[in-house]
């Protein structure tokens, strides 16, 4: 998994409530059975003016030119600005898969889903919670100041503005260290090998039934 | 020893380690897998040069892209009509193959949605932590099983090391007391809850449902209830056992027999809250005040009685939740304030994991009979959840029932609950659904969702808008 240890980037403000990942990502293009290719159909609904479908060619596609994202002043943003429960509903790891191929490496937001959540961490995305007022300053200087960017500092734990000042976020010690460092939880979990067949040994001894 | 919830029973007889960051490695008894969300991750597998820890661990089913017409389904994986789905299904079939996972591919006749297969098979039990990818996974809870979504990556993860490392979550009880209405249904009460608490307002938790009203309910309606936990922003949803539980899977085909029976029962019957056990959160719902509901929004927490109005944004408090209603009236194409009885429709889809069992089909037939399809609506589908449910829904009539009035008796599948195969709704339609979510374009490219119950929706084919069903006589 790719390392998230710092990310300067244009910011891009979605200003909108409660983004679901049918939104992120619509549901023809899970017909992939490859990890990669999501970014050109990411918030498709609502970036295209038609129906967007599997395999096809998106550079001729009409854009809709009231969506944020098409606005030339947001092209190349790395650093997407979201409003709360950001990512609810469906658990497709599709969502991230399309951020992360559109070129998003953070997400700013009062809240976001679980499921989501954890499957950022599982593709090298930060994930960042602030204050719902902080956010809404966020949304504020962004949409005031084109060409806005922020830096990220995942060890620091924090954003700096391009006059300097700085504004700190909490992060879990558990995934500031998973992103840090790039790490393959797969690998992490069988060091743990010898545990698990202790427990799966006790578990069936318990619940035999278990293990029909 | 403290008092336990029945989420810290389920968390902690699965505990295999518990890490100095604050999360655990929790041991994955069931693994459930469909084909949109296991291609990536048996690719990881094979690239890794991994096997499953425990292939038998695993179940799988194609359920998300594949037809619902008996035409395409009569030649099995060959009649798939769209060559990426066709694709898709093939790979599940060829990794089940290859990995040893069993797979009721999809011209088993045991072949269903995944909620619906696992339980109705006897292969989801009591006590168990179960996974897939798919965030309905919450559905199985109500088995008293800990259940819930995940990501491709975690399936990954499930299926090389049988374990999930997970952060315990918070506990929630959403009790509804008292006692239902007839004509208002599991589905009326989980999208009441929902719009109570919102669809954020279990994030964090896993939700625990108790209270009179949920132990009326029988094992499919409480399924009905948990398969929507998800909506709340719970990944679990969680009923305690109790004897509709056991009797329930008493005799199926995956159920432990004999003596191991007697044991395993024993078992669940402690798979009960402690009297004393502690909630996070509690949250209470009245059942007599619960009303047959209709979502008119874009969110599952957009819900108003069959009684009621679309509401107006003018009238609402909050700036944000303004937006959001001025949103979504105006993708669903509605006017604030105009009763939810005058939205007119176009469509109808009875199915999905949240309402296409056969007590679900029961009660849509029982409307239906003796009726006909509303001239306005242009399409209605009944798609059972598995081939027993539609084999037992044949043996009771209930499909002649539906064709005679005019709808449509189709094969298994996830079909326009999220529109992957070919059930979809048209841009602009609006279609009364008994699925689990109104998201934009949910149901297709502009499509426009109404969550309702089997019956509501039964009525709302044959009436042609919605009706208050508590008000309609059986023919």
């Amino acid at each position: 998994m790719r390392k998230f240890v710092t990310e300067k980037g244009l910011v891009l403000p979605l200003d909108r409530a409660n983004v679901d990942t049918d939104y992120i990502i619509p549901k023809q293009f899970l017909k992939s059975i490859k990890r990669t290719g999501f970014g050109k159909n990411l918030f498709d609904e609502a970036r295209y003016l038609d129906k967007g479908l599997p395999d096809q060619e998106c550079t001729g596609r009409p854009l809709n030119p009231d969506f944020i994202a098409n606005q030339l002043r947001y092209q190349g943003a790395s650093i997407l600005l979201a409003r709360e429960n950001f990512g609810c509903g469906s658990s497709r790891e599709h969502a991230p898969w399309a951020l992360d191929d559109y070129g998003i490496r953070c997400i700013i937001a009062p809240s976001y889903a679980d499921i989501f959540f954890n499957n950022c961490v599982k593709n090298g995305i930060l994930l960042i919670v602030l204050d719902e007022k902080i956010v809404d300053q966020f949304f504020k200087e962004t949409e005031a100041t084109p060409g806005y960017t922020l830096e990220v500092d995942l060890a620091a734990q924090t954003l700096t503005k391009s006059d300097g000042s700085v504004v700190r976020f909490e992060v879990e010690t558990s995934r500031k260290h998973i992103l840090l460092n790039g790490l393959d939880d797969i690998g992490l979990t069988m060091q743990h090998a010898d545990a698990i067949k202790a427990f799966e040994q006790q578990h069936q001894i318990k619940a035999p039934w278990l293990f029909g | 020893m403290a008092s336990m919830t029945l989420y810290d029973k389920l968390w902690n007889s699965h505990l295999v380690k518990e890490f100095d960051n604050g999360t655990s490695l929790i041991y994955i008894d069931l693994h459930f897998l469909h084909e949109v969300t296991s291609p990536q991750a048996f690719e990881g597998l094979r690239l890794a040069g991994r096997k499953p820890w425990r292939a038998k661990a695993n179940m799988a089913t194609p359920d998300h892209n594949v037809p619902t017409t008996t035409s395409e389904r009569s030649r099995g994986v060959e009649g798939i009509v769209d060559p990426v789905s066709k694709i898709q299904v093939k790979f599940l079939d060829d990794n089940c193959k290859e990995f040893g996972i069993e797979e009721f591919a999809i011209d088993d006749h045991r072949h269903g949605i995944v909620h619906v297969i696992g339980p109705e098979q006897g292969r989801t039990l009591p006590g168990m932590t179960i996974v897939c990818g798919d965030s309905h996974t919450s559905t199985h809870g109500a088995l008293g099983s800990l259940a819930h979504g995940i990501g491709t990556s975690e399936v990954e993860h499930v299926l090389a090391t049988q374990c999930l490392v997970q952060k315990k979550a918070k506990n929630m009880l959403v009790k509804v007391n008292g006692s239902l209405k007839p004509g208002v249904t599991a589905k009326d009460v989980i999208l009441a809850i929902i719009g109570k608490i919102g669809t954020a307002g279990g994030t964090g938790f896993t939700i625990e449902f108790g209270g009179e009203v949920i132990k009326s309910l029988s094992v499919e309606g409480r399924m009905t209830v948990c398969n929507m936990a998800i909506e709340a922003g719970a990944r679990a949803g969680l009923v305690a056992v109790d004897e509709k539980t056991i009797s329930y899977l008493q005799g199926r085909p995956f159920a432990p027999k004999g003596a191991q029976w007697e044991q395993a029962a024993a078992h669940w019957r402690t798979l009960v809250s402690d009297v004393e056990a502690r909630f996070d959160a509690v949250v209470e719902l009245e059942g007599e005040d619960i009303v047959p509901q209709v979502s008119w929004g874009t969110s599952p927490e957009m819900v108003a009685p069959v009684t009621g109005l679309v509401p107006d944004p003018a009238l609402v408090s909050s700036e944000a939740r303004k937006g959001n209603y001025q949103q979504a009236l105006k993708y669903m194409g509605l006017s604030a304030g105009m009763p939810i009885q005058q939205i007119k429709l176009d469509r109808v889809f009875i199915g999905s994991c949240t309402n296409s069992r056969i007590e679900d089909l029961r009660a849509a037939a029982a409307v239906v009979k003796g009726r006909t399809v509303a001239a306005n609506i242009k399409e209605a589908l009944v798609v059972p959840g598995s081939g027993l449910v539609k084999a037992q829904a044949e043996k009771e009539g209930l499909d002649q029932v539906f064709k005679a009035a005019g709808l449509q008796w189709r094969e298994p599948g996830c079909s326009m609950c999220l529109a992957m195969n070919a059930d979809q709704l048209e841009p602009g339609e609006h279609c009364a659904s008994t699925s689990n979510r109104n998201f934009e374009g949910r149901q297709g490219f502009g499509g426009r969702t109404h969550l309702v119950s089997p019956a509501m929706a039964a009525a709302a084919a044959v009436f042609g808008h919605f009706v208050d069903i508590r008000d309609v006589q059986l023919l």
